[in-house]
């Protein structure tokens, strides 16, 4: 993407990680998976969550389908594709470097 | 997701929008199921039409998306004034169509390369120099033998070949019953293989087909023939047809598009060169010389040594010439050869046509603008009534480019609609256009493709006309100011004066089209009205054909035959018809001195036909039939002023100068009345009759293979007695066939075929543009009241009466009128001049020709201001001044 600033780039690494670990998830499992997981550390901002899943989606990186639950509800399941397998590698090498260089200097100064 | 799919999500916007919201809702139903409070959770989530629009616009292609809503709200706009909208809609179908129709004309005539290899580099041969009238003339007929002369001596630099000018000729396939017509063109052999054609079926012509003359009877048809004579049977190969004495074999058929070097003509059959009999000659210039020049070879060294070698050969043709002047034979020799590219053929129909399309080209252009002018009024108009929407969408962020874009838009739609019906309009009318073009017995067959040229010049053209009318209101729309727009107070002036302004380009180019439609209708009406010195009356001119020559004495049986048939007055016998195309001329000599240099034109008659013709005798007699050619001769009044100094010649005689020094002694027993010989146009010229019946050297009479036999019928109708004669002429005698029959008059109107088309056209134009010119001008009235109507009911409740009303509303309008009128008038004396050589006895200066469309224009300004004012007068200004 080209305004890839920082939050945006982890989010986009966070939902696709979590979505390639397990696949077909809602939006709302995603978001709360993310929250769960971190310890609550990270809060996905609600309504940006869409914009970015339909921008990956737009990208060609995560597929979606309509599902019926056993609830009766209708949702929208997410899950990554090859290409978003391959964006994931990029996004988390870039996410080592960055956390590198940042530790590098915290220990330096 | 692809650019595909996002454009597809276009179209499908509000399934999109459903399919979104029901995630987002999900979403907050997840929430809720999680045991979050639905309010909290609702606030959390934020607003779903923020997050919506957010991601709608990654799912689809946004500016597609803007414009797609644009053009469903220009839609929307344009059928909210459904009579306007179609008003501007089919006058610009009318231009655009008219247009596309004139532009596949002049494409299929002018523009078009041949379907041939390296067509850029084809050239006609034709000589310039000074003809035997004194006039400069342009000929590129060539005589076989300078021809072969010719192609020898450019032989590295070009190819040349021979092809002669397609005519319609008379074939029988079975029996003599059946003669049809073909057009057949001679060409040289090696011309299919010069560019480059292959056969579709059996094989084409080499250089071995075309050497010895009369030693190759063999035919290759035109796709077009093939497929519409024989239903492209393929066993046409080897079938014989005959033609004149000669049996020709079907050796093959060419592929499809190409049909001969003649745009206008569509060959049906090509033969060798060698098979057409003046191929021997030096003196018969039948053919058009074509040069395929090589790659990389000069044309100007080219071109000196083909004059060289041509003027080498009428050097030694000329030593044959007697009894004419070293002055003439100079003035014969000194022609310069040039080299006309022929990329797009060459034909007489290209160069009789080329003005009078370039006249109705820009007729249409001018038309096109007017329509132009018009809906660019409409257009600001409409915007001015819209300036509050304007204002508006300025206010609410609309940036200029959308607003732009959004009028744009909507002109777009209107020069769509428009260039989808004018294209079906060209669709039909171009075939129509051509039909009118062409006399019935020889129409010209011309391929009108509808392609991607055609298609691209009306897309180009809708395009062209939607910038042209929409741009100057989308200007002045996006630049509305909101603040004194939502007053309601913006400048009413500024649009008034660019309506005004084309108001004024309007007029002066309907006066331009009216002035030149006026000049087009008078030249018809003086050159159709111009007497003929003979009668059209219940004439048939009936072409008959004998497979042999036959004695005279046969065709006075046919002849007699034929006075006895019911519905037959009388009957006479001529070589060709007046005003036949064809004739003949020689230089006369009178009392053994040299000729004077003029020609006199020749017809062989036989006798009665001065009485069928209905042509004065002044003096002397009518032949009778003892009479022979030579001998006896009827002369016209000019030829008696050329050569006898206006005395009555009867009884004086004369000698016919022919080359190798031959004379010929007739006695004149007869004085006739001028009668229009070749053509309308052209001075009455010196004419001379001979007897039909004509004897050799020792006296014996010669035979005669065709001839026409001319039939005063009593019905007024006289095609109703063609079919008849076709039969008994045979019951006549079997030898005897009738090849085509067809009246006087149709003879006669071919030769106004031009000028009527013109005429027919430029009136049919002259009224589109004094119609579109008056529906603008109520457009522009009827808004300024509208605009006006507060200071109208101010005026008329101070007392302002009625004539001062329609002055005040008309006054600023009329004096564009004037102006637009008087730079039509300039316009007009400015182009006239490129147009001159098509009018006939009319100049523009005439009172008449100025005054009608100055009437027409001042007429149609009268009805269109008529509605405007009565509304502006009957301005109650009561209930005016309470509505604001």
């Amino acid at each position: 993407m080209a305004k890839a600033d920082s939050l945006q780039g982890s989010m986009d690494l966070l939902v696709l990680k979590m979505l390639s670990r397990r696949p077909g998830l809602h939006g709302y499992a995603i978001m709360t998976a993310i929250q769960d997981i971190s310890g609550e550390v990270l809060r996905v901002e609600e309504g940006s969550l869409y914009p970015a899943l339909h921008r990956m989606e737009e990208a060609g990186w995560i597929r979606a389908e309509w599902v019926t639950k056993e609830t009766g509800r209708r949702a929208r399941l997410y899950e990554v594709t090859a290409a978003g397998k391959k964006q994931l590698g990029t996004e988390e090498s870039r996410w080592q470097a960055v956390t590198l260089a940042v530790n590098r200097v915290l220990r330096e100064a | 997701m692809s650019l595909w799919t996002r454009i597809v999500n276009v179209l499908r916007g509000e399934r999109l929008n459903r399919e979104i919201d029901e995630e987002l809702e999900a979403h907050i139903a997840e929430a809720i199921a999680e045991g979050r409070d639905p309010v909290e959770a609702r606030r959390a989530f934020g607003s779903t039409l923020r997050h919506r629009d957010g991601s709608r616009d990654v799912r689809l292609v946004s500016w597609l998306e803007s414009l797609r809503s644009d053009a469903i709200f220009g839609l929307r706009q344009l059928k909210k004034t459904k009579v306007t909208s179609a008003a501007a809609i089919l006058s610009l179908a009318l231009a655009i169509g008219a247009c596309t129709s004139a532009f596949r004309l002049i494409d299929a005539i002018l523009l078009r390369p041949l379907p041939v290899a390296n067509p850029e580099r084809l050239y006609d041969l034709a000589e310039q120099g000074i003809g035997p009238d004194g006039k400069p003339q342009d000929f590129d007929g060539w005589a076989y033998s300078d021809f072969q002369l010719m192609r020898a001596a450019v032989k590295d630099q070009a190819e040349l070949f021979a092809v002669s000018y397609a005519d319609s000729v008379d074939l029988t396939y079975k029996s003599d019953e059946d003669i049809e017509k073909a057009y057949l063109q001679y060409v040289s052999g090696w011309m299919f293989p010069t560019l480059g054609l292959r056969p579709a079926l059996g094989r084409l012509f080499t250089e071995n087909d075309d050497l010895k003359p009369g030693g190759h009877p063999y035919a290759v048809l035109s796709y077009d023939y093939w497929s519409h004579r024989f239903g492209r049977d393929p066993a046409v190969i080897g079938r014989t047809f005959r033609m004149g004495n000669e049996i020709y074999e079907i050796a093959g058929v060419v592929e499809a598009p190409f049909t001969g070097t003649e745009p206008g003509t569509i060959v049906d059959i090509f033969v060798p060169t060698m098979m057409n009999p003046a191929v021997t000659r030096k003196d018969s210039t039948w053919h058009r010389s074509l040069a395929m020049v090589k790659p990389g070879a000069a044309l100007e060294p080219m071109r000196e040594k083909l004059e060289a070698t041509s003027r080498a050969f009428e050097e030694e043709r000329a030593k044959g010439f007697l009894g004419v002047s070293k002055k003439e034979i100079d003035q014969f020799l000194d022609q310069k050869v040039v080299l006309e590219p022929a990329a797009t053929g060459v034909s007489d129909l290209q160069t009789e046509t080329k003005r009078p399309l370039a006249v109705l080209g820009v007729l249409v252009a001018l038309v096109l603008l007017i329509a132009c002018a018009n809906v660019a009024n409409l257009m600001t108009a409409q915007a001015s009534a819209r300036a509050r929407e304007m204002a508006v969408r300025v206010s609410i962020g609309g940036g200029r480019w959308r607003l732009i874009q959004l009028v744009l838009v909507q002109s777009a739609w209107l020069a769509l609609m428009a260039a989808a019906i004018g294209g079906l309009f060209a669709w039909w009318s171009g075939p129509f256009v051509v039909s009118m073009i062409n006399p019935p017995d020889n129409p010209a067959r011309l391929i009108l493709p509808s392609d991607w040229q055609v298609l691209g010049f009306g897309l180009a053209l809708a395009l062209l006309v939607t910038l042209l009318f929409g741009l100057i209101p989308a200007l002045r729309a996006s630049s509305v100011n909101p603040v004194s727009a939502l007053k309601g107070g913006d400048d009413p002036h500024s649009k008034r004066r660019l309506m005004h302004a084309l108001i004024a380009v309007q007029v002066a180019f309907c006066f331009l089209v009216l002035f030149v439609a006026g000049l087009f209708v008078t030249t018809f009406q003086r050159l159709s009205q111009q007497p003929t010195g003979f009668s059209t009356d219940r004439l048939l001119i009936v072409d008959a054909v004998t497979k042999t020559p036959q004695p005279i004495e046969f065709w006075e049986q046919v002849a007699d035959h034929l006075r006895n048939v019911q519905g037959v007055e009388a009957v006479a016998i001529g070589d060709s018809a007046l005003l036949g195309g064809s004739g003949w001329n020689n230089f006369i000599s009178v009392n053994g001195a040299p000729p004077n240099g003029v020609l006199a034109y020749m017809r062989a008659v036989s006798p009665g036909w001065l009485d069928v013709m209905k042509i004065r005798l002044l003096d002397g007699r009518d032949f009778r039939p003892g009479d022979t050619h030579p001998g006896a001769a009827l002369v016209n009044e000019t030829f008696a002023k050329t050569y006898f100094d206006g005395v009555d010649p009867v009884g004086k005689s004369f000698d016919l100068s022919l080359d190798e020094g031959v004379r010929l002694r007739y006695e004149i027993v007869g004085l006739v009345g001028d009668v229009r010989y070749r053509n309308l146009r052209e001075p009455i010229l010196p004419q001379l009759y001979v007897p039909f019946h004509a004897v050799d050297n020792n006296g014996v009479s010669r035979k005669r293979g065709a001839g026409i036999l001319l039939v005063r019928t009593s019905s007024l109708n006289p095609r109703s007695l063609a079919s008849v004669l076709r039969q008994e002429v045979p019951r006549a005698r079997a030898e005897f066939r009738v090849s085509r029959i067809r009246t006087q008059l149709e003879i006669n109107q071919s030769h106004t075929v031009r000028e009527r088309l013109l005429a027919t056209l430029a009136m049919f134009f002259a009224i589109v543009a004094l119609l579109l010119a008056g529906v603008g001008l109520y457009g522009v009235l009827h808004y300024s009241v509208l605009q006006r109507r507060r200071e109208i009911g101010i005026r008329i409740a101070v007392g302002a009466q009625a004539g001062g009303i329609a002055r005040l509303v008309t006054m600023d309008v009329f004096a564009m009128v004037l102006v637009g009128a008087v730079a039509g008038i300039g316009l007009g004396m400015l182009s006239v001049r490129y147009v001159e050589s098509l009018f006939y006895q009319v100049r523009a200066t005439d009172l008449q020709i100025l005054a009608l469309p100055a009437l027409a224009i001042l007429a149609g300004a009268f009805l269109a201001a008529l509605r405007p004012v009565m509304q502006a007068v009957r301005i109650e200004p009561v209930s005016m001044l309470r509505t604001e």
